[in-house]
């Protein structure tokens, strides 16, 4: 039997000059793709620019997708080009060697470094826009560590309950309102809990998203920035109606929000008499509404 | 357990004992009937225990009498199927009869509990092909529900239940997708050993999937779950008695996955044939090694975490309930401490399986064969320090979020080798696009996007706008659907003509394909899109703006379940009808599965225990010995067995 030789389009030299061209065109089509994403593309991007969180979140988001473009285009143009390239034609053997390629040191050297060096660089990238804005606008939970500059903020409690939000305003005799406004140009302090199960309080537009948890104090951080309605959503599976708790808030100027708060808490001043006194938890109930929070000489859980 | 290395087996026509031909014999009727009684005798028992308790006199119902009538009915279900007989005559002092292999010829050994590895590997093929076709309907329910962002076709309780049914027998159904039917079938051919470690516990691992699957389904008639398959606590405690479906269910899922883990990697390190060695043991063996080790140490935190569950629901020890001593963080932390790694071990068998059969239509060496099971291994270890990443904003732990950002992203590395093996071993290669080709080649297609966005999932800031949504409900459907159903597809395709001897049409196999990734992706890839602006998870009401993207998603779903009926009639019907006789090695692969002396392999597997002289993948080496001497047994066996290293 004839000794096998493999044919050059499969040979060495073949395969550098198809590493050349691959390159060549991905470097070309990645910086267009990267600069469709970047300009065309990222100042569209979730979640907008109504706080300072939201606008970190949508650079993050930019950063991380024009970063995307390069590695896509990449395994597309080498898988692409070796398929079409090297693929058993109509009439060939396609049971006869190929290139006895093993593993190269070179390529698998350079792979190690490239991905090792891309994801420690992501995850500075995203530890630094963790830390920077005040947590994100994430839950940081009962003891936060990373705060605004500033002691100058406006406290915003969030109480969840099957199914619905409302929000306690400690700075404004500690009313509770079933609507949300907030002043612009102002930095917020959210502080998340819940009356009954684990529910989780997305306020899209403003970049922040926390856990309400049961018995548990969970706070977030958020500076508005530009006037406009933003939705709470809740986004944690709480039960039957979970798709149905949501509402809607504005951010308004500050005179607008001042205004809006005396009134409430002048409206409301009857109704505050009968709360529990302001906390950042209340007990919480499996199977009554609310739990402690509507009746506190009573325990709900007594019966479980 | 001891371990039996003489590799002498017995075949009988059945594995637990040997049975006599008649209507009691035991099998899976005999199974449902022992299953019934057990429900009973226990729903009995849980009554005269718990009926008297504050509780269940003021809810009317009895989560003790559930709970009880579950456990019943799995002892009465093995019980019935036999499965018990063996051990029972052992500890009485009795020497039952230890069959191996199954020489039945007909239909009945796939219904009856047997020890023979490739009846359960076929047992399970067709389990997880029922698992995920009842899975995929009620998926087709959620998006028929999501059609309209206003109107309704379920009401909100029970479209929560089809969600929660969907994504638990989803889940409990790809741990197993690739290791059962496959692993169990192939593993012990594929390293030259005529049976498994543990064939008793290989068995009970596929028969706890039948009862697991009943009980999670009965939960629909006990009012459902409405607490998703993650079944967050207080929520998971405050729902009725369907909850319970879901512990036991997910508990017997889990034992089974303890069972398969431990055998598989019992045989691997055990039972390969001589000169086997780690070195040319198939990529596929690798990743069920990694596999198995992360089973075995990740599921007992799941079946711990649903004891608590159960024992909160039951016995009122509100361990999960923060006021009186416990945390609702308890459940959150041990179910993803298990709920992670198992995602990886959804993904490691996928990997497993495209690096086994790429090479096979590459005519290539696997590229980096270290750095494939480097990859394997180092996605299992890794994948113990990332379940916080699920937790990001639920105010746990805080200052931990940097570091499981960074092991999160780490895992980008031992993904990226698995990336680096296919583009090398399709480089300069000699590409049959065949039909498992193509679902090989589309599982590195959609894992991409599966991969990329889990950057996104990773990053804690962005996360705060994904998490929850329905980003990252695609990013895992693009990682599990995408990546392990397309590689148990691709490897029904591949592996059809060794289990039943039946050669599939390639022309059927290409539609089914090319329908089912042009579907898939015109499902899940809008979807990114639609979390992105703003849509959480298992919400049935959305914003009308998402109407048009959430339409073009359920129509595509359709497409989707329809290229899957299509794969369904298509391979029983020549499986069943046409039956077309396949060929000799039909892909030409030079792994020891495909050695053996006839199709569907004989009973022993092999006559002799193969002596293995060459790797499985030496196909671009033109003067390379095949693999192992059976297949040289009259020219050269004295050569081949002086190359054993």
């Amino acid at each position: 039997m004839a000794r096998f030789v493999l044919e050059d389009s499969r040979s060495e030299e073949a395969g550098k000059s198809a590493l050349v061209k691959i390159l060549s065109v991905w470097a070309v089509v990645s910086i267009i793709g990267m600069a469709l994403v970047w300009f065309v593309l990222g100042p569209h991007l979730a979640p907008g620019t109504m706080t300072d969180q939201a606008q970190g979140a949508q650079f993050d988001i930019k950063f991380v997708s024009t970063l995307v473009v390069p590695v896509l285009l990449f395994v597309w143009f080498f898988f692409g080009y070796s398929i079409m390239k090297w693929r058993v034609r109509p009439g060939e053997d396609g049971t006869l060697p190929a290139a006895n390629l093993s593993g190269n040191s070179k390529a698998q050297g350079a792979w190690y470094v490239i991905t090792t060096t891309l994801v420690l660089g992501l995850a500075a990238f995203g530890t630094y826009f963790l830390i920077a804005p005040a947590g994100a606008g994430g839950g940081e939970g009962a003891s936060p560590i990373w705060t605004p500059g500033t002691t100058k903020l406006l406290q915003v409690q969030v109480i969840a309950q099957q199914w619905r939000f409302t929000y306690r305003w400690p700075q404004f005799g500690g009313m509770e309102t079933t609507g949300i406004e907030l002043p612009v140009n102002t930095e917020i302090e959210f502080n998340v809990t819940s009356l009954d199960v684990i529910h989780d309080f997305w306020a899209y537009q403003l970049g922040v998203k926390a856990d309400a948890n049961p018995d548990y104090n969970n706070v977030a951080y958020t500076k508005t920035l530009a006037t406009g309605r933003f939705t709470v959503r809740c986004d944690e599976l709480c039960g039957i109606w979970h798709g149905a708790m949501y509402n809607y808030g504005t951010v308004v100027s500050q005179q607008q929000f001042e205004q809006w708060a005396t009134n409430m808490e002048q409206q409301n001043a009857s109704v505050t008499k009968l709360l529990p006194k302001y906390s950042l938890t209340y007990t919480p109930s499996y199977s009554g509404a609310g739990g402690g929070y509507y009746n506190t000489s009573v325990d709900p859980n007594a019966n479980l | 357990m001891a371990i039996d290395f003489s590799q002498e087996t017995k075949s009988g026509s059945s594995g637990a004992s040997a049975h006599k031909s008649s209507i009691f014999q035991p099998s899976i009727i005999t199974g449902m009937v022992g299953g019934g009684l057990g429900f009973l005798f226990g729903h009995w028992a849980g009554n005269a225990i718990a009926g008297g308790y504050q509780q269940v006199v003021g809810s009317g119902s009895n989560d003790a009498a559930i709970v009880l009538g579950y456990l019943f009915a799995v002892v009465g279900w093995f019980a019935g199927l036999g499965a018990l007989n063996y051990p029972l005559k052992k500890m009485l002092g009795f020497e039952p009869e230890n069959v191996e292999h199954t020489s039945d010829p007909g239909w009945g050994k796939y219904f009856r509990y047997t020890t023979d590895h490739k009846v359960v590997g076929v047992q399970y093929l067709f389990g997880m092909l029922v698992y995920f076709f009842t899975a995929g309907l009620l998926a087709l329910a959620i998006r028929t529900e999501l059609l309209s962002p206003v109107h309704h076709i379920w009401g909100p309780d029970t479209y929560l239940e089809i969600v929660g049914e969907h994504g638990t027998m989803m889940m409990m159904m790809m741990t197993s997708v690739v290791l059962g039917p496959f692993g169990n079938y192939v593993i012990p051919l594929m390293i030259g050993s005529k049976k498994v470690a543990f064939p008793r516990l290989e068995a009970a691992s596929f028969w706890f999937t039948p009862i697991s699957y009943f009980i999670l389904l009965s939960a629909l008639w006990q009012g459902g779950f409405q607490s998703g398959w993650t079944s967050y606590a207080p929520l998971s405690v405050q729902q009725g008695v369907g909850q319970d479906g879901y512990i036991f269910g997910f508990g017997l899922q889990g034992l089974s996955m303890i069972c398969a883990g431990t055998n598989i990697v019992v045989t691997i390190i055990n039972y390969r044939a001589p000169g086997m060695t780690w070195g040319r043991l198939n990529v596929m063996g690798w990743s069920m090694v990694s596999l198995g080790f992360t089973m075995i140490l990740s599921v007992p935190v799941l079946i711990d975490g649903l004891y608590v569950l159960a024992l909160d629901r039951t016995a009122q020890t509100s361990l999960l309930y923060g006021p009186h001593g416990g945390s609702s963080f308890l459940w959150e932390n041990l179910f993803w401490f298990f709920g992670h790694p198992e995602v990886y071990l959804l993904a490691i068998p996928g990997f497993g399986m495209v690096a086994e059969i790429v090479p096979v239509f590459a005519r290539k060496p696997v590229f980096g064969y270290k750095t494939a099971a480097a990859g394997m291994i180092g996605l299992a270890i890794l994948s113990f320090f990332v379940w916080q990443h699920h937790l990001f904003q639920s105010g746990m732990n805080p200052d931990m979020r940097p570091l499981f950002m960074l092991t999160t992203e780490l895992i980008s590395i031992p993904t990226g080798f698995i990336y680096l093996v296919g583009m090398g071993t399709l480089w300069r290669a000699r590409i049959r696009l065949t039909v498992p080709m193509l679902f090989m080649l589309g599982v590195y297609f959609n894992f991409l996007f599966g991969g990329v966005t889990g950057v996104y999932v990773s990053d804690v800031p962005i996360n705060v706008t994904v998490h929850g949504s329905f980003f990252v409900m695609a990013h895992f459907h693009y990682t599990i659907m995408g990546g392990v159903i397309f590689a148990f597809f691709g490897a029904i395709y591949y592996y059809t003509p060794l289990v039943t001897g039946f050669q599939l049409s390639e022309k059927l196999g290409k539609i089914h394909f090319w329908s089912m990734i042009i579907a898939f992706n015109s499902t899940f890839l809008p979807l990114f899109a639609v979390g992105l602006l703003g849509q959480p998870r298992r919400v049935f009401e959305y914003a009308a703006r998402l109407q048009t993207l959430n339409d073009w998603v359920s129509i595509s779903s359709y497409v989707l379940g329809l290229s899957l009926t299509f794969f369904v009639v298509t391979w029983m019907w020549q499986i069943v009808v046409t039956r077309k006789k396949s060929v000799r090695d039909p892909w030409s692969s030079r792994s020891l599965e495909w050695h053996v002396d006839s199709y569907p392999p004989p009973a022993y597997n092999f006559e002799t225990i193969p002596v293995v002289v060459a790797g499985p993948y030496e196909y671009a080496d033109p003067d390379a010995l095949p693999m192992a001497d059976i297949v040289v047994a009259n020219a050269g066996r004295d050569v081949a067995r002086e190359n054993v290293r």
